[in-house]
Order: C-alpha cells, then structure tokens, then sequence
C-alpha cells in the first residue's frame, strides 16, 4: 500500500513537472497547446543523447534539457504561438497537432522509431531505507525535484515582481497591459520557462516513461488531463491533480491490471464533470 | 450561404456535376473503385464533423468516437446473425445518435478547453475499450467475420468493390442530403447564428443549448452512418477505426477542405485521400511529416480550405 502512493506519487511529480508548463500557457495566454509534450521530449532527447554519445553526467544533462527546451520553445513560440494569441481555439489546436506530426517524423527521422537507452546514475541507482518503507532512489529524487520546482514556482510567483507581473496578465490582460506590464514579452519569456520545465521533466523521466518518437502523442492526454482536472492557469491545482492522477493510475496497475487505462480517463472525465473550471478554478475564469 | 456558385441555378449545377464526377468514377476508374469508396465514406464523416465544428462551432477532437461506434455496431450487427446492409446502417445510425445525445449533455456544457478535453477523452475511453473487450471486438486484430447479404436481396459485394461503390454512393448521397437540408433549415441558421454570436442568440430567446445538443447528436449519428458504410464494404472493422489519430486525421480532412462550409469535407476527402494513395508507398513518417507542415501553413496563411478559396473566387450573388 505504502509502496503504491509512494509510486504513485514520484509518477504525479513527472506529470506535474511537465504539466505545469501546460497550465501556465493555456491559463495565462488562453492557448490550447497540444504540442507541450513535444517539448519534454525535445528535453528526454537532449539529455539522453547527451549523455550515450558525449559522456554528459545526469544532473548535467538536466541543466541541457532544460535550457534546450526552452531555447526551442521560444522560437517556436517567436515564430508561430505569438500570431494565434487571439485566435479561435481551433486553428491553436490544428497549428499544435501540426508541431506534434513533424516533431515526431522529425525525431523519427533523426534517431529511429526505438526507445532509447537510458541508464541511471550510480547515486540514484538501488534503494534508499525510510522509516518503515523502502524506496527507490530515483522515485525519491524526482519528488524532490518536483517539490523544489513547486516551491520555486510559487515562491517565484507569489514573491516576485516577475511574478506579480505574471498574476496579474492572467487575471486580466487588458488591464496589465495598460498599467505598463509588457505583455507580450511576459508570454514570451513565461513560455520559454513553460517549455524548459517541460524539458526537465522530460529528461528526469527518462528512467520512468521511456522516451520514443510517438512520446507526445502517447503522453497527451495525461498531460490535459493533469491541466484540466487541476485548474488551468494555477500552480498548486496541476500539482494536486498531477498527485491524484499518478496515484489513481499507479494504483490501477497493480490492483485492477484488467482495467488499464479506463481508470484514469473515466476518473478525468467524473472529475470534470464534478469541477469544470479544476480542482483549483482560477479567480475571474469564466 | 458560402458555396462556390454564382447564382442559386448555377450553384444547383456546380452541385449536381460535383456528385455526377464522383458517380463517373465508376466508369472513369473502375480499378479504384475501393478507393473511391473509401473518398465517400471519408467524405461523410468529414461532413459530420463539419455540422458540429464548422456549423454548430463545438469543438472536438474526438469525433472517430461515433466513426468507431458506428462501424463496431455494424459490423457486430453483422457477425451476429443480421446480415441485411439497410437495416444495419440504421441499427448503427440509432446507437450513434442515442451515444452523441447522451454524451452531448456533458460536451455542450463547460468551456472550450473543457469540451476538448472531455471529447479527447471519451474517443481515447472508447478506444481502451475496443482494445480491452477483445473477445468481442477482437482488439487489436480487428473485428473479422462481418458477412452482409447482398444489397436489396440481388446486388452481392464483389472483389472489385462496385456493389459497395453504388451502395456507398447512394447511401452518401441520401445523408448529405438530409445534412443539407437539416442546414439549412431554421434549425442550421440558428446554428449558424449560436456560432456567430451565443449571446445574441439567446437573448432573441434560441434555446441555445438544446440546439447545441441536437447538432451534436445529429453529426453523431452522420458519423456513425459513414463508420459503419466502411464496416459493411470493406467487411472489417479495424481498431484505428475509433482513436485519437483518426479523430486528427478528419479534422485535417475537414480544414484542408474548408470548415463551416457544405462541400468542405467532401473536396478535403476527395484531395487527401487521393493524395495519400498517391504517396502511399512514402514512409508514413514522413507522410506526417507533410501533413504536419501542411497543418501549420494552413493556419498561418489563413482559414478556409480549398472551398474557402473557392468562395472567394466565385462569390454567391448577392441577393436584390
């Protein structure tokens, strides 16, 4: 049981880590991106390449999937997001399934349809005694990073004027244009940081998930899901639906292995129908 | 009304040498004929979708959840002992329509992002269980054994697929139709009008939801109308039939035609799927490729699809 929720929970950090990119664009610039696991994946090839063919150590590569992600997030989001701001949420869908088709013919292309090899790091390797259970270095680790990226995103955003910045874009954009606040750059910047988080939680997932070309597509819905039953536009709903969807599906594995996948998308579903604006609806939504 | 027609007797014309090409074919390309069948039944459904995306402006990214219904339950129909193809394709156009009511209570309800999310997830839900419930819908194998009795007790389904391309032709032909006719009734108007403008609507007292709900129901059933022609002609039901990535491919179908526009859908099913018979010995990854450069052109060079242009090239009378 213990076991369970402990996995449960690292599995939640992941899908927090790279969810959390995803509330942040679609709460504060309204916009549908169904490409975002494209952008973990970009993270998952940079470090897992950079560590089989250029001998980069893991927290090293971390760093390199981070900065990679967001470097390409930002000029897509130059090149193509920042003209469909006020568009109809359709052509962001289509414009979005466009990325996640040529990324995935892309790494395809490059690195083959297989999965890549992953080994982890000798100091998260084999298990670590806590009081009364025994776990996984690795799964410990990630939920340390994911309680440190938490704790940075909310001090960030609650402390900063970056943040208040932030805050105040998503509560109403006309009204912090007008008072000075650069909006324009502030999606900009804020997105890059959306696609690099992706990135990370794309790299620490590694040793989880498996990393192959057909990664977005086959992620999607968990990543939606995490935004949607959490609260799009908010840090803390993503960070507590990311929990419940990790533990609700890990759980579903070992006790209801007939039921696959059913659990979780009947359980989104239950919760949408229960709270459609998210566990944590944003102030103002509509 | 955006068709690509001058006056109302030169739009009927456009209309009606439209469908006589597509009829040709029978005798323009009789080694094509599956694939022809295939244009038709992709047509349909691209038309579906129109009705609720393009018209009645729901937004869904899970319509193959009504295609996959419609073409399990005429094919299981079909395996069961109940081979007669009319009567199947009304059996899967109630179970669709039932299905898209039912499920429109929670889709018309909610915010965009919502929508999307609880169509996406219903299309992946029905798909697991497709996959899960192998001994009825054999999973990944597909659903096989689907035998039909020859069309009106005469005109078997042959090797070189004509029975199946007159059946589908007609069966096409006859809900297009009824998708017309339902458009552009009061009914499509007001739909049209939800679209444009939902406050307005229901301040001039439209009950805008109830609309919503029976668009909905009504593109379900269409949709479940063209899954099954394809269970019934190609005697198969395979499990890509229901899924996210044909949900994707309709809707690629739909914009590369022109969303919110009659023919649409079926000039988007003409050109792509001629296009990817034609490409079909690419490797399917970088045929995702091209469709994924395509989607992004079409988004930032603007909306409307090939009728989209066409529109602007021959614009409608403007009524006196």
């Amino acid at each position: 049981m213990g076991i369970v929720i402990f996995d449960g929970v690292a599995y939640g950090m992941l899908l927090f880590l790279i969810g959390v990119g995803l509330s942040i664009t679609m709460g504060l610039m309204n916009f549908v991106n169904l490409a975002h696991g494209s952008f973990a994946m970009i993270g998952g090839y940079t470090a897992a390449l950079a560590m089989n063919r250029h001998g980069v150590g893991f927290f090293p590569a971390l760093i390199l999937a981070f900065v990679s992600a967001a470097v390409i997030g930002a000029v897509l989001e130059f090149l193509f997001y920042r003209r469909l701001y006020r568009a109809h949420a359709l052509d962001q869908v289509l414009l979005s399934i466009g990325i996640v088709f040529v990324s995935i013919a892309v790494f395809t292309y490059f690195f083959g349809p297989g999965m890549q090899p992953f080994t982890l790091p000798q100091a998260l390797q084999g298990q670590i005694s806590l009081p009364g259970l025994q776990v996984g270095r690795y799964r410990l680790f990630l939920i340390v990073c994911g309680v440190a990226v938490l704790a940075a995103l909310l001090l960030g955003l609650g402390k900063t004027r970056y943040g208040a910045m932030v805050r105040a874009a998503v509560d109403n954009q006309r009204v912090a244009g007008g008072t000075g606040i650069h909006v324009k750059r502030l999606f900009f910047l804020t997105f890059a940081l959306g696609c690099g988080l992706a990135g990370l939680g794309g790299a620490l997932s590694l040793g989880m998930l498996g990393l192959e070309p057909s990664f977005p597509l086959k992620y999607l819905v968990y990543f939606l899901i995490v935004v949607c039953v959490g609260g799009a536009g908010t840090i803390t709903g993503p960070f507590v639906a990311a929990l419940l969807v990790g533990i609700v599906d890990v759980a579903g594995k070992y006790y209801l292995p007939e039921a696959g996948a059913f659990l979780i998308y009947g359980f989104m579903i239950v919760m949408l129908l229960l709270r459609p604006h998210g566990i944590i609806a944003r102030k103002g939504a509509a | 009304m955006k068709t690509f027609a001058l006056s109302t007797g030169q739009r009927r014309a456009a209309e009606a040498a439209f469908w006589l090409l597509l009829a040709s074919s029978y005798f323009l390309l009789p080694d094509k004929l599956t694939l022809m069948s295939q244009v038709l039944i992709f047509g349909l459904f691209a038309v579906s979708l129109d009705m609720a995306l393009g018209y009645a402006g729901i937004l869904t990214v899970g319509h193959a959840a009504f295609f996959g219904a419609g073409a399990y339950a005429a094919g299981l129909l079909a395996k069961h002992g109940w081979h007669e193809p009319f009567s199947g394709l009304l059996f899967a156009l109630l179970v669709c329509a039932a299905l898209g009511y039912t499920l429109s209570f929670l889709v018309v309800r909610g915010t965009d992002l919502a929508r999307l999310m609880i169509t996406i997830g219903v299309c992946v839900l029905l798909a697991e269980l497709a996959n899960r419930l192998s001994s009825i819908t054999g999973g990944t194998d597909g659903l096989q054994g689907v035998e039909i009795a020859p069309v009106l007790g005469r005109f078997e389904f042959d090797l070189f697929g004509k029975t199946a391309f007159c059946y589908t032709f007609a069966m096409v032909l006859l809900v297009f139709l009824a998708v017309r006719l339902a458009l552009r009734s009061p009914f499509g108007l007001a739909l049209r009008g939800i679209h444009a403008n939902r406050k307005r609507m229901l301040a001039i007292g439209s009950p805008v939801e109830k609309r919503l709900r029976l668009a909905y129901a009504y593109s379900a059933a269409v949709a479940g109308v063209a899954g099954a022609l394809l269970a019934q002609t190609t005697q198969f039901v395979g499990i890509e039939s229901i899924g996210f990535v044909r949900s994707a491919e309709i809707l690629i179908i739909l914009v590369l035609g022109g969303a919110g526009m009659l023919y649409g859908g079926l000039v988007g099913a003409v050109i792509y799927m001629l296009v990817h018979d034609w490409f079909s010995d690419l490797n399917p990854q970088y045929w995702m490729f091209w469709l994924g450069i395509f989607l992004i052109a079409a988004v930032m060079l603007g909306r409307g699809g090939i009728m989209g242009a066409l529109a602007r090239l021959f614009p409608a009378e403007k009524p006196r």
